[in-house]
């Protein structure tokens, strides 16, 4: 099954990935032939099979509601490309 | 013996009885790695000074005999452990000036013991790849050949152990990502049972599939370092509340009452003769060592468990990787407005390995396909998993090739990701169903490493040591070194054991 330009275009755009001219092409072929080989799954019977999110015996791991101490600000802001006063500095989210 | 071949229990012994300081075999391994460095390119960060420091406290420890069997033995952590205050960078762009604020769990335990850390190990960025060629700085060259690949993606761990620059080291592993480097290596890997290693602070690629795990010169050495790194985390909820066992007690060296299973699915088309044949030796001298081994044992669903990964996967990833949008840390492009910042960042910061596999894992998550794709794979997942807990009833281990080729050449395969993908078939379904996974070298074909994987129920690590052990015992390939000063070619042949 081909991946046509458009639907590149429009995965891109979901997963907010700039890509260049010749990556959407060269990803179009790529991954349309990965996909192919995709199809063989629809061979298995897989009626009243459960699906499987992780191979542990595990479900809801909570913990209790306490408080405790957690990072220091300084640590968290270590790596921030802009900052300002104790805050994450972003680009403004409407125009 | 040059002290940066010893093992972890012989480092121990001399360190132990004062005949070596930590201080002089850390300075060993350090000289080791200004050598050979240049030729392998295992290490995104040598951790020099750190490494002296950490010594200078070890021997501090050993002078009170307050010491573990890992104290003062210098070892190489993979670029996706956070390392509190030492870049961790993933090989990627997007990762390059990154110092995180914390250390990992793991890395937390082994400090703790006593390790000495010499650096950051090179690796396919963010885990991605089979063969170290996608790290975004510079490739690993596999010292039994330096024209060829390491495997991946711990390819720069597993290389550090096999020339002698860490006398262990911590991979991680996905889809093979362990046992296939220390397979084509010739070094042991182990994938733990998922959920028997905690993943704080290991950097996420799949979180149903990610696992970290020892890359050790013997199965003895694999052992001590489960014995330290296994165990419940509060702060991983996968990680599974069971007592953890002393690994050291299940070495030993024969495989009396064994019922071993060699599932055919896994000798596929493809396969290299001289691996086919080393595998048959390998199997034979585990029957001889007293196991009982049924060649027929079939797995029908194998062949699909490279859709099934290559769907849960790259999902999983796309998920994990929206966080690095250039906004509270990482690669930060400026751009014109909010979006076209985060579409640069992610188009700049991500090579093209990591971009295939978000767009595939976006695709197959998104609207009209999360069906047909997503919920599929899950689906056949439960199959798969289902088919070897039903062999694990029959027989205490599964034995299959680590990969069905020796390691190939540099640039072979890295522009056709279909062909690389295939390096992983008898690794992938291990991560897909959860259970452990071991590769011990297992001879040589065309002077190349060949490793063999020995399977188990979750929580069997106990049983796939035994088997490990008792191999290794036997034929001794593990004890073979890469000759680094001939240009790296090994010119063994499969004449022993």
């Amino acid at each position: 099954m081909k991946l046509s330009r458009e639907e590149v275009v429009h995965i891109a755009a979901l997963c907010r990935l700039g890509l260049s001219e010749e990556e959407l092409e060269r990803f179009q072929e790529q991954l349309s032939n990965i996909l192919d080989n995709f199809d063989i799954l629809q061979q298995v019977d897989t009626s009243d099979v459960p699906p499987t999110a992780y191979p542990i015996p595990l479900e809801n791991v909570v913990r209790e509601d306490e408080v405790a101490p957690s990072s220091p600000q300084s640590d968290i802001l270590a790596n921030a490309p802009r900052q300002e006063e104790g805050y994450f500095r972003v680009r403004a989210v409407l125009e | 013996m040059n002290r940066y071949d010893l093992t972890i229990h012989q480092a121990h012994q001399l360190l132990k009885k004062r005949e070596v300081s930590a201080l002089e075999l850390t300075k060993a391994v350090l000289e080791h790695i200004a050598q050979v460095e240049k030729k392998v390119h295992a290490f995104v960060t040598v951790t020099q000074d750190e490494a002296l420091r950490q010594a200078a406290q070890a021997d501090e420890r050993i002078k009170s005999d307050d010491l573990t069997p890992l104290t003062g033995v210098p070892a190489l952590i993979k670029d996706n452990m956070c390392t509190r205050g030492i870049a961790t960078t993933c090989s990627s762009r997007m990762l390059k000036n990154f110092v995180p604020p914390y250390d990992a769990t793991v890395v937390v335990k082994l400090r703790d013991a006593g390790m000495v850390m010499v650096g950051k190990g090179n690796m396919d960025e963010f885990a991605m790849g089979s063969s170290n060629e996608h790290s975004a700085f510079f490739i690993t060259a596999n010292p039994w050949d330096l024209a060829r690949v390491p495997g991946g993606s711990s390819g720069g761990p597993a290389v550090a152990v096999a020339t002698g620059e860490a006398i262990y080291a911590l991979g991680s592993d996905t889809g093979g990502s362990i046992r296939q480097p220390a397979g084509f290596c010739n070094i042991a890997g182990l994938k733990p049972t998922y959920g028997r290693v905690s993943r704080f602070g290991l950097v996420a690629f799949a979180s149903s599939l990610d696992q970290i795990g020892p890359m050790t010169r013997d199965v003895a050495d694999s052992a001590l370092v489960m014995n330290v790194i296994a165990g419940y985390d509060p702060k991983d909820s996968t990680s599974v509340n069971y007592p953890v066992p002393d690994y050291t007690k299940s070495l030993i060296p024969d495989l009396k009452g064994l019922k071993l299973g060699v599932p055919k699915e896994y000798f596929v088309e493809g396969m290299q003769d001289g691996v086919r044949q080393a595998m048959r030796t390998a199997i034979a001298k585990l029957e001889e060592l007293g196991a009982t081994v049924d060649w027929e044992v079939s797995l029908p669903h194998t062949k699909y468990a490279l859709a099934a990964y290559y769907i849960i996967a790259p999902s999983e990833a796309m998920a994990n990787l929206a966080r690095y949008d250039g906004v509270k840390y990482g690669f930060s492009y400026e751009g014109k407005n909010m979006w076209d910042a985060m579409e640069k960042t992610r188009g700049y910061g991500f090579g093209p390995e990591v971009k295939r596999r978000i767009i595939l894992g976006t695709y197959a998550l998104s609207a009209g396909y999360y069906d047909a794709y997503y919920l599929k794979a899950q689906k056949v997942r439960t199959l798969i998993r289902r088919e070897f807990e039903e062999a694990f009833e029959r027989y205490d281990a599964l034995i299959t090739p680590t990969s069905p080729t020796v390691p190939f050449k540099i640039g072979e395969r890295v522009d056709d990701p279909l062909q690389m993908y295939l390096s992983d078939v008898c690794t992938l379904p291990i991560n897909i169903a959860g259970i452990p996974g071991l590769s011990v070298p297992a001879g040589f074909c065309d002077g190349l490493p060949v490793g063999m994987q020995i399977l188990g129920k979750p929580f069997s690590e106990e049983v796939l040591f035994r088997i490990g052990y008792a191999y290794e015992q036997a034929t001794g390939w593990g004890e073979r070194r890469p000759q680094l000063e001939k240009g790296g070619k090994e010119t063994g042949d499969l004449e022993r054991g």
